[in-house]
């Protein structure tokens, strides 16, 4: 972790004490969203999602293998996140650390445990033919919130995805099939206030930080709790019902951006 | 799988596989800094390439036994995205990428004044979104656009194009089925204010005289690019000065 100078934190601490955040937001407001879809043309699906200066892309690339055993008529679903040294001055090139594991991994859970996508249907012999379905998602330009830009990234890009059949000789392609997704939201807490959307500079200073998953019945379908500091119960609460609200703007810019 | 005789890339007019003429380029478009977070930035369609392009530095060399006392380093980091070619690729260095990073890390070291900064080092990332025959010429064409963004002194800005050979024809800037199927490609760099040879690399067959013709070829084709590149640097300072 870099070191943060005390002047940032104080800054940031005393703003907070007047209910103000550096860049003007309130405090469970999200930075401009912005999609574009189609980015990468090699792709069986992309997206390039952009919340504020945080530029992140997804691509999705799919292919035929073998089933796990203990779901051998399911698809599969892997999920893989480089923190590439593109984005920031602290990123290093190498195997993929701690923090861009717990990336993938929460980006991960938010997809796969939400079952957005219909692993059942990607099935094609059960117990030995199964599509794969490879999630890759690159961090371009890192000024906070990765959680938020690499999920919303990851399901732009599924919600483009057309399953390859005709390269893999299986008939014609067809989209995805998917269900609603969940939408995440990250909130952190600095100096007894929690805020949506962290800059850079807010996750710097941040004691705690919390990911939540909504769907669009506003029910919880995942949560990742991260970084030393505690949360309390009521704390919690407002999280979730800020992730709620957040994420009902969120899915209109999502579903606008792949025209549905 | 195709094999080089069923496809035809070339016609009795010239006309090739794209439509394109002998001589003629892909269409190529430049966006200079267009990241926050890195000092210069560059992306890049080449074709059907997409790259992009980040410098940090000059500074401190890490690990510290990598600096060089009377110059900075240049480290290129050329590296393709999973979802970048047809069949995924796995994330991470492999020999190719390694061995273009260092071709390129070389190429970049020539044009720029390392030795103002001593025990630096510049740090040029190469990420490859959309890959389509002719990437490393794409990468370093917009890393030295990302360099210029950032301000680096050099001598010059450093730019690449390929020529080839298909079906005995010397052609600028070889397309995919082209690089499958043809019969030669010559990627190469150059300084274009002074003319020198910053990167060569020759796969194929070519005779002496197809060699000086290809070469030739690219040295124009990289003129042509270099051109490319000012206009996306001016453009971006333009904007700058017009909002000021």
């Amino acid at each position: 972790m870099p070191v943060i100078s005390s002047i940032k934190r104080e800054y940031l601490s005393k703003l907070a004490e007047h209910g103000k955040r550096a860049d003007g937001r309130k405090f469970d407001e999200f930075r401009k969203i912005s999609i574009e879809t189609g980015v990468a043309s090699r792709a069986e699906g992309s997206a390039r999602v952009k919340i504020g200066n945080t530029q992140v892309i997804a691509g999705i690339k799919m292919d035929v293998g073998e089933p796990y055993s203990d779901s051998p008529d399911c698809g599969v679903l892997t999920t893989a996140a480089e923190l590439i040294p593109m984005a920031s001055p602290d990123f290093e090139a190498g195997p993929p650390r701690g923090d861009a594991i717990e990336l993938a991994r929460v980006v991960d859970r938010g997809v796969r445990e939400s079952e957005v996508v219909e692993l059942e249907k990607l099935c094609i012999t059960a117990g030995e033919k199964v599509w794969i379905v490879f999630v890759d998602i690159h961090i371009l330009d890192y000024d906070g919130n990765l959680f938020d830009a690499a999920s919303l990234a990851a399901l732009a890009a599924l919600f483009t995805t057309k399953v390859p059949a005709k390269r893999f000789e299986l008939g014609e392609d067809y989209p995805l099939p998917l269900r609603d997704p969940p939408v995440s939201c990250t909130f952190v807490k600095y100096n007894g206030v929690v805020v949506a959307d962290p800059s850079l500079d807010e996750e710097e200073i941040a004691e705690a930080r919390l990911t939540v998953a909504t769907d669009k019945n506003e029910d919880i379908r995942a949560m990742q709790k991260g970084l030393s500091g505690s949360l309390t119960r009521e704390e919690i609460k407002k999280v979730i019902k800020s992730s709620i609200d957040n994420g009902k703007e969120i899915r209109k810019i999502l579903y606008k951006s792949i025209g549905k | 799988m195709k094999s080089k005789s069923d496809v035809k890339l070339i016609d009795g007019h010239g006309k090739r596989i794209d439509g394109r003429m002998p001589h003629d380029l892909r269409k190529i478009k430049i966006e200079a800094g267009i990241l926050h977070r890195a000092e210069g930035s560059c992306y890049l369609e080449w074709g059907g390439n997409k790259v992009l392009a980040a410098v940090y530095g000059p500074r401190e060399a890490v690990p510290k036994h990598t600096q060089n006392p009377l110059r900075a380093i240049v480290n290129a980091r050329y590296n393709m995205a999973a979802f970048s070619v047809e069949d995924r690729k796995k994330p991470g260095p492999d020999r190719r990428s390694r061995e273009i990073s260092k071709v390129i890390s070389e190429a970049l070291e020539k044009v720029i004044l390392t030795d103002q900064f001593p025990r630096a080092s510049i740090d040029v990332n190469i990420e490859v979104l959309d890959a389509e025959a002719g990437t490393r010429c794409a990468g370093l064409t917009a890393a030295g656009v990302a360099l210029a963004d950032a301000g680096i002194p050099m001598k010059d800005i450093p730019v690449a194009c390929a020529a080839g050979k298909i079906e005995g024809h010397v052609v600028l800037d070889l397309g995919k089925e082209e690089d499958n199927f043809g019969d030669a490609d010559l990627p190469v760099a150059i300084s274009p204010r002074t003319g020198e040879i910053l990167l060569m690399q020759m796969d194929g067959h070519l005779t002496l005289k197809e060699f000086d013709e290809a070469l030739d070829l690219a040295i124009k084709g990289c003129h042509a690019v270099s051109d490319i590149q000012k206009k996306a640097i001016m453009s971006k300072y333009e904007s700058v000065l017009e909002v000021e």
